[in-house]
């Protein structure tokens, strides 16, 4: 049935750390490749060698400049820069599925093809179920499914379901393919229901946050903040004051005395 | 949203043919075998094509009898199930009335209150939608009625006409909800024009979670092209030309039949002008329902460089 | 099982029949991966989780490698152009056909005048070997690409103390607390860099971006220097003014591991005025303050002053060089409030990050409690760290004022003592390794006889240059010539237009591998494309004979006459050898591999097998028996069995007979099957005491002696004050035996200044400011390296157009918004191209994305590719010349000191452009393969799913 379930016995997710990200699209591509083989129907890739190719993909990353200068409510530091004028910033911001406790995506099927797991929160396609209507894309306000256009069946993004169980593969790669590939170890894979878990413990120390928390879907997937910056013009704090001129005679008066100093 | 053809024909065709079925539940049309024979058999024809329409664009329509299964959570599974319980029973009634020379009343009653719910089932659908601001009203679904209701009342009107029965009754029905319907379309744009995605509190700000840090701005796509989310979900239809649809929607949707039931009451009968005021309706609907996807905003847009 | 019951998910699906690990090649990083291969196919490629490189990660590009090795863009068979030049027709033909026909061009040029062959690689990793079958060959006329990449980087490192960033070293990413990262791209060296600045932010380490653009390294960056492009070298003397002001500089690691000391003589009418004084045995003198006296360097126990005009054994007067050091950076005119216009970077800035470097790394320092003894003989109880480290790239060496610039950031690194120390900049074995360690260079050519020595060397001074008596060049490039005498890796991208132009002489046959000349990697590409094409009065081309080596149907490949097919990284033989590019990290010793994990399903071969082919066909010393038959079966042979010297052979693993040696040693026939074994590399750690300070470390030395890396100690003192510049200088003087040409003369005596100096980038000074205001510059996109991603089914869809990137403000003078066309105008030449605000970017500088652009037809791909419609190229505004500026003299727009080509100096104005075709200019007809464009539909791995 596509109704959720009520608890699952674990809430497993990924951390997304938007400090460390640089972008690179490591984990989009080593999705790609890992799901393409595995679980369901490949990710196709329409006109690969023409005009506008297209593909399915289960996880992006999109670019975006961020205006300090303008609204935002910061705090300390950073308010010191919206004093001083412009300070855009530009945040690498990778995106896939973000198995929602209260996915849309799953009530929305008319066929049971999309499933919530009762044992591990990972929200699923049943492809031999889906009929491609595309209504489960629709409900999803974050993009996170994709109808495959050869298959015509909805692909999203699985955990790698078929890697974190994997016996076939050594213990250590039993996480997600793009968590194992991020150069910048900006992914984390665990189990948010447990408090103790290395994900519970990132978000409640960095301030883990939803992505549009107004539409009701409770993510499970959490993203970590950029943390804050020094601005251009930000005068150096106190303590850094000490780079003063020598005393004495000048630069080569100093450099005698350090020179007699060191014996 | 991008403006399907599959999904305009499906709920443009299916919402007149489950009109009709309403309306003839309602004792609309004569009631002899010929006119069952006609009436019935258009009303198949509609809601046929409209839902074999939606079919086209699923990726397996073989499989689409398992969309049956999940009434309990989905409103496209009630749709199906709904429709398919009406065209059901509508079959034993068209049976009952071509063979038998028998309109029973009751499943006629009953199956215009199955009719509303398909109907409703239809809009909710899209209404049910919280990523489409636009949609998430219940002016969406009582325009669906409304539409359905006027469409199908006008089509009785003309094939109560055409089989030498004019009804005036079932004209000034048609007129009325034709001019309800039509305003109720008026205020879901007033509505729909005021509507933006931020309107249920979404934001490229609240989409990425940096609203803290400033304004986000998009500034570099995922994949240089254009990939499915942006094809399906973040079709933009410029300003100008949605204008114009608007009035072409307006003018053939309501303006036409409107006149044309007016000349049909002049006339006292006009059964052409009521072929005419059903096809132009039907034109204006396709148009309506083209813009009605068209000019939605999904939520996903805010991730692609729309506020 | 009911219609409507969920079968269970398959959680332990099989992977793959079989795992083999070999080193990626989607980039020039050299990542350990793991291929999975299920039915001969590769099904699923990952980084190598022991691998001394990328520990286990992999970036876009390496995960894209299955589409790379199914490219349709492949060659399949060897080819002998049918059509014009630049056409792409071609006929394919047997290897014995292709072999024969190249041997033939070879043997005659090699018995007549062997410098008319001009053999350049480019993005090579097998310079080892080329290098070697060039010298034998005979030809003055070989490099790579490292003249229009990044040699002002590697010759300002070496030069300076014996090494510079990436194979040469890389901040201590364990120790560091503060680092600052300039221009560096993203597309290579990039998982180290990654898993490095992800190791700083979790110890809560500083990092600073210093970049035009706030992009990727720099988004992540807690502070972002926004730079005006070309002025890195101001900017980083202004910090250097600053914490000398302050006395904030390391003297005790000045005097104990630089030439600050040493003596400069102060004799200006005297052929040495500015050169180290020596004693008899050559060795530099400084002024011992405890004896009064002056004494060698080398001697222990003396007390070095820094300071103070002293007299000579010979009664001149000479001065430590540190004095003159310290006057020039003290001078007002490096002061921050002095620089702040033309660099673009607020005075408290600058101010506050010297501050802030000087309190890292002088208050924050770090003690390792590891004892350890110098050179000197002295024991060290600790290993104390100045825990402050920076890295760069291109950005801040592809300038004409690059040398100078990375020198500049050499010399901030050393008076923080922040060099090999821990929590600095470690150095990677072999390195460091000094100027004297290096070969000279050599083009003393003779026909049937291999070179002397290498081509690519450190020259020493002017009488090092590869110039004739008459002051002719006697290389093609002119590299080390007075145009570049410190070119130390050539000069390619003047090689077409060069022998275009007959100047200094016209070859026979030009000969690359892998070097996209025809389009991403020449400037000026329109007028390279029509040197390839030009014909003499005769009907004849210009540039006679090109072959040209390529795995992939490139746009250079249309221009070859002979094409010889490579395979791809996953099908054949290669070393990352330690006499080459090694990948050694600042702690082991290192090397790799390529083995073919996957067959050939084409007639093609590996390029260097070719070569060692080829050099058999034409009796090329070391590739010959005495009996004449050739020495190597293929590359496989000879990576075990070359030996460069005895016991010293490409690969320092699992050597000896009993494969128990490491670096030197007897050849090992199993010697790859052993490194197969061991995951396709070899490592080798550096004991405890000898991991840091390798510079002065006897410990170190005597292990690298052990090694094989050099037959004794080659310590190193960083040459803060560089006497091969000065000995330039005096040539410039009048001062010396060797003449400089006239013309060249003040840029010689300004340029080569001792002591790192900026000077504005020649284009922008001999522009009008007003007319091109603006910079524009590219970046290398993560996910793409250079032209090989277009071809790439998933990389392209990640990068198959690039926008003109224009700071908002010049968007908002233009009234330019998103979806724009404009051009983009500079001296040479107008481009038309999308246009895309941007704020986060320095306001002067517009930039786009590195070899998007694409020839339409050119890598399998079709000619209404996006990459072809919109995709542009800056490299059609910047030209291998100077703007002429009335003196009848077209000057070369590279650095004078190393004539690296200065990329980044590029000047342009922007107009809007009317709406129109929507395709980028200018159009350039397209080619016709050889390579068709693939299916229209990939389902990849669909025979794996059920």
């Amino acid at each position: 049935m596509t109704t959720l379930p009520a608890q699952t016995d674990k809430s497993l997710g990924l951390v997304i750390d938007l400090d460390v990200c640089v972008g690179c699209h490591a984990c989009v591509v080593n999705c790609k490749e890992w799901n393409t083989g595995g679980y369901g129907a490949p990710l196709s890739d329409q006109n690969p060698y023409g005009a506008d190719p297209v593909g399915s993909w289960l996880n992006r990353i999109h670019t975006f400049e961020v205006d300090a200068s303008q609204g935002g409510g910061c705090s300390g530091s950073e308010a010191q820069i919206l004093a001083d004028g412009k300070d855009t910033r530009v945040v690498h911001f990778p995106k896939s599925c973000l198995h929602c406790e209260d996915a849309p995506c799953v009530t929305v099927c008319p066929t049971g093809a999309s499933y919530k797991r009762s044992e591990d929160g990972i929200v699923l396609v049943n492809e031999d179920w889906c009929i491609g209507c595309g209504l489960c894309a629709w409900s999803c306000p974050y993009g996170a499914r994709e109808m495959d256009a050869a298959e015509g069946v909805m692909k999203k993004c699985t955990l790698c379901v078929d890697r974190i169980y994997n016996e076939n593969l050594p213990e250590e790669d039993r996480e997600p393919a793009c968590v194992r590939t991020c150069p910048a170890n900006a992914r984390h894979f665990g189990d948010f229901s447990d408090p103790n878990s290395n994900v519970s413990v990132m978000v409640a120390e960095r301030g883990g946050m939803d992505l549009m928390p107004e539409q009701g879907t409770k993510p499970v997937n959490k993203y970590l903040p950029p943390r804050p910056k020094t601005s251009p013009v930000q005068s150096a704090p106190s303590d850094l004051v000490a780079l003063a001129e020598p005393e004495a005679k000048g630069f080569l008066g100093w450099l005698d005395a350090a020179l007699e100093k060191m014996g | 949203m991008h403006p399907a053809s599959s999904i305009i024909v499906f709920t443009t065709f299916s919402g007149m043919g489950f009109g009709l079925i309403a309306m003839l539940g309602l004792g609309a049309a004569p009631s002899d075998g010929t006119a069952g024979f006609v009436t019935c058999a258009l009303a198949f024809i509609l809601t046929s094509v409209g839902l074999a329409s939606s079919t086209f664009h699923l990726g397996h329509p073989e499989r689409a009898w398992r969309a049956l299964s999940q009434w309990r959570s989905s409103w496209l599974s009630r749709e199906g199930a709904l429709a398919a319980v009406t065209l059901g029973l509508f079959a034993i009634y068209a049976v009952l009335w071509i063979f038998a020379d028998d309109r029973v009343a009751p499943i006629g009653v009953l199956l215009t209150v199955l009719s509303i719910v398909t109907v409703y089932a239809t809009a909710m659908i899209y209404g049910s939608l919280k990523t489409v601001p636009r949609w998430q009203t219940g002016l969406t679904p009582l325009c669906y009625l409304l539409f359905a209701a006027a469409g199908g009342a006008l089509l009785a009107a003309a094939l109560s006409s055409l089989l030498g029965a004019f009804s005036e009754t079932a004209v000034l029905t048609a007129l009325g909800l034709m001019v309800v319907a039509w305003v109720a379309k008026f205020v879901w744009w007033g509505r729909a024009d005021r509507t933006t995605l931020g309107s249920n509190g979404s934001s490229p700000e609240t989409a990425t979670g940096l609203g803290h840090i400033g304004k986000v701005r998009l500034l570099e796509a995922p994949h240089s092209s254009p990939n499915y989310l942006m094809k399906e979900m973040v079709y933009r239809v410029g300003r100008k030309h949605a204008r114009k649809l608007r009035l072409l929607a307006v003018a053939l949707g309501g303006a036409v039949p409107v006149l044309g039931l007016l000349a049909a009451i002049a006339l006292d009968g006009g059964a052409f002008f009521l072929v005419v005021a059903v096809l132009s309706h039907l034109i204006g609907m396709l148009a309506e329902r083209w813009l009605f996807f068209a000019e939605a905003e999904h939520s996903v847009s805010l991730y692609y460089g729309h506020r | 099982m009911s219609l409507f019951e969920r079968e269970p998910v398959e959680t332990s699906p099989k992977v793959s029949d079989e795992v083999r690990k070999t080193t990626c090649y989607m980039c020039a990083c050299r990542c350990g991966i793991n291929v999975h291969l299920r039915d001969n196919k590769v099904r699923y490629i990952e980084g190598n989780r022991d691998h001394p490189v990328n520990k286990g990660v992999l970036c876009a590009k390496g995960s894209a490698g299955i589409m790379q090795h199914y490219s349709p863009a492949r060659l399949r068979k060897p080819l002998k152009r049918v059509g014009p030049r630049g056409k792409g027709e071609f006929q394919e033909i047997e290897w014995d056909e292709a072999l024969g026909l190249a041997t033939s061009w070879l043997k005659d040029i090699r018995e007549s005048d062997p410098k008319r062959l001009a053999f350049f690689t480019g993005r090579d990793q097998s310079q080892s070997l080329t290098g070697f079958w060039a010298q034998a060959y005979g030809t003055p006329n070989y490099a790579a690409h490292g003249g229009f990449c990044s040699v002002n980087m590697a010759a300002a490192g070496i030069y300076t103390m014996g090494g510079a960033f990436w194979e040469f070293g890389q901040p201590d990413w364990e120790r560091s607390k503060m680092f600052m990262i300039f221009g560096v791209a993203e597309d290579h060296d990039s998982n180290p860099i990654k898993m490095g600045l992800s190791r700083l932010k979790e110890r809560g380490a500083k990092i600073v971006g210093v970049n035009p653009v706030r992009t990727g390294y720099n988004a992540i960056a807690d502070e972002w220097v926004g730079i005006t492009p070309g002025t890195d070298g101001l900017f980083i003397l202004a910090l250097i003014h600053e914490l000398l002001r302050a006395g904030k500089v390391d003297l005790d690691y000045l005097i104990r591991y630089t030439n600050a000391p040493w003596l400069v003589i102060r004799d200006p009418d005297a052929n040495d005025h500015g050169l180290f004084a020596r004693n008899e045995d050559g060795e530099a003198l400084v002024w011992d303050r405890a004896s009064n006296s002056c004494v060698s360097h080398k001697q222990s126990g003396v007390k070095p002053s820094l300071k103070g005009e002293v007299t000579l054994p010979d009664g001149r007067k000479a001065v430590p060089s540190f004095e003159l050091l310290a006057e020039k950076y003290l001078d007002g005119a490096y002061a921050p409030d002095a620089v702040t216009e033309q660099t673009g970077v607020p005075a408290a800035q600058i101010k506050r990050l010297a501050a802030e470097l000087a309190r890292t790394a002088f208050e924050e320092e770090i003690v390792i409690e590891q004892p350890w003894t110098d050179m000197k003989g002295e024991r060290h109880e600790q290993m104390i760290g100045r825990p402050v480290a920076f890295h760069a790239m291109r950005g801040i060496s592809a300038h004409s004022n690059g040398f100078q610039t990375c020198r500049s950031l050499h010399l901030l690194q050393i008076l923080l003592g922040s060099i090999e120390c821990p929590g600095g900049f470690r150095f990677k074995p072999p390195y460091p390794k000094p100027m004297e360690a290096h070969p000279k260079p050599h083009a003393e050519y003779a026909a049937n006889s291999p070179l002397p020595g290498p081509h690519l060397g450190y020259p020493r001074g002017p009488e090092d240059l590869a110039i004739n008596e008459d002051g002719s060049c006697k290389r093609i490039d002119k590299a080390f010539s007075w145009d570049a005498p410190m070119s130390v890796h050539g000069m390619m991208h003047m090689v077409i237009s060069n022998a275009y132009a007959g100047d200094p002489y016209p070859v026979d046959v030009l000969f690359m591998y892998m070097a996209n000349m025809s389009w991403n990697s020449s400037m000026n590409s329109r007028g390279v494309m029509e040197m390839l094409e030009a014909k003499d009065d005769n009907g004849e081309y210009v540039i006679p004979k090109i072959i040209y080596s390529d795995a992939y149907s490139s746009e250079m490949v249309a221009y070859a006459d002979l094409v010889l097919p490579d395979t791809t990284y996953l099908e054949r033989h290669d070393c990352i050898s330690l006499l080459d590019r090694p990948i050694c990290e600042p702690d082991a010793a290192a090397d790799s591999i390529r083995w073919p994990v996957v067959e050939p399903d084409r007639d093609v071969r590996g390029f260097q097998s070719v070569m060692i082919d080829l050099g058999a066909r034409l009796g090329l010393p070391g590739f010959v028996n005495e009996d004449g038959s050739a020495k190597f079966s293929d590359y496989a042979d000879y990576i075990v069995n070359h030996e460069r010297k005895p016991g010293i052979g490409p690969l320092s693993g699992w050597r000896g007979e009993n494969a128990d040696e490491a670096g030197r040693g007897k050849p090992n026939p199993d010697q790859l099957k052993r490194y197969i074994e061991n995951g396709g590399f070899w490592i080798e750690h550096i004991p405890a005491e000898a991991q840091y300070f390798k510079h002065a470390n006897a410990g170190y030395q005597d292990w690298a002696v052990g090694m094989g890396f050099y037959d004794a100690p080659q310590p190193v003192i960083f040459q803060l004050y560089l006497e091969p510049l000065r000995k330039f200088q005096l040539t410039a003087e009048g001062k010396a035996d060797q003449k400089p040409p006239e013309h060249l003369k003040a840029r010689i005596r300004d340029c080569f200044d001792p002591l790192p100096i900026w000077y504005a980038p020649f284009e922008g000074e001999q522009i009008d400011e007003a007319e091109y205001p603006l910079h524009a510059i590219t970046q290398r996109p993560a996910a793409m390296y250079h032209s090989w991603g277009s071809q790439n089914a998933w990389l392209r869809q990640i990068h198959g157009t690039n926008p003109m990137y224009v700071p908002g403000e010049v968007c908002d003078a233009q009234g330019l918004e998103d979806g724009d066309w404009a051009w983009v105008i500079s001296h040479h030449g107008r481009i038309k191209v999308p246009v895309m605000r941007m704020d986060a970017v320095n306001a002067k500088t517009l930039w786009t994305w590195n070899a998007i652009g694409k020839r339409g037809g050119a890598w399998g791909l079709s000619s209404d590719a996006p990459e072809a419609k919109k995709g542009f190229l800056l490299n059609h505004l910047i030209h291998e010349l100077l703007p002429a500026k009335g003196d009848g003299m077209r000057w070369s727009n590279s650095d004078p000191i190393t004539g690296q080509a200065a990329w980044y100096d590029l000047r342009v104005r922007v107009e809007k452009a009317e709406p129109g075709d929507e395709l980028s200019e200018p159009r350039v007809e397209a080619q016709k393969g050889p390579a068709q464009p693939g299916p229209s539909e990939l389902r990849y791995g669909k025979e794996w799913t059920k």
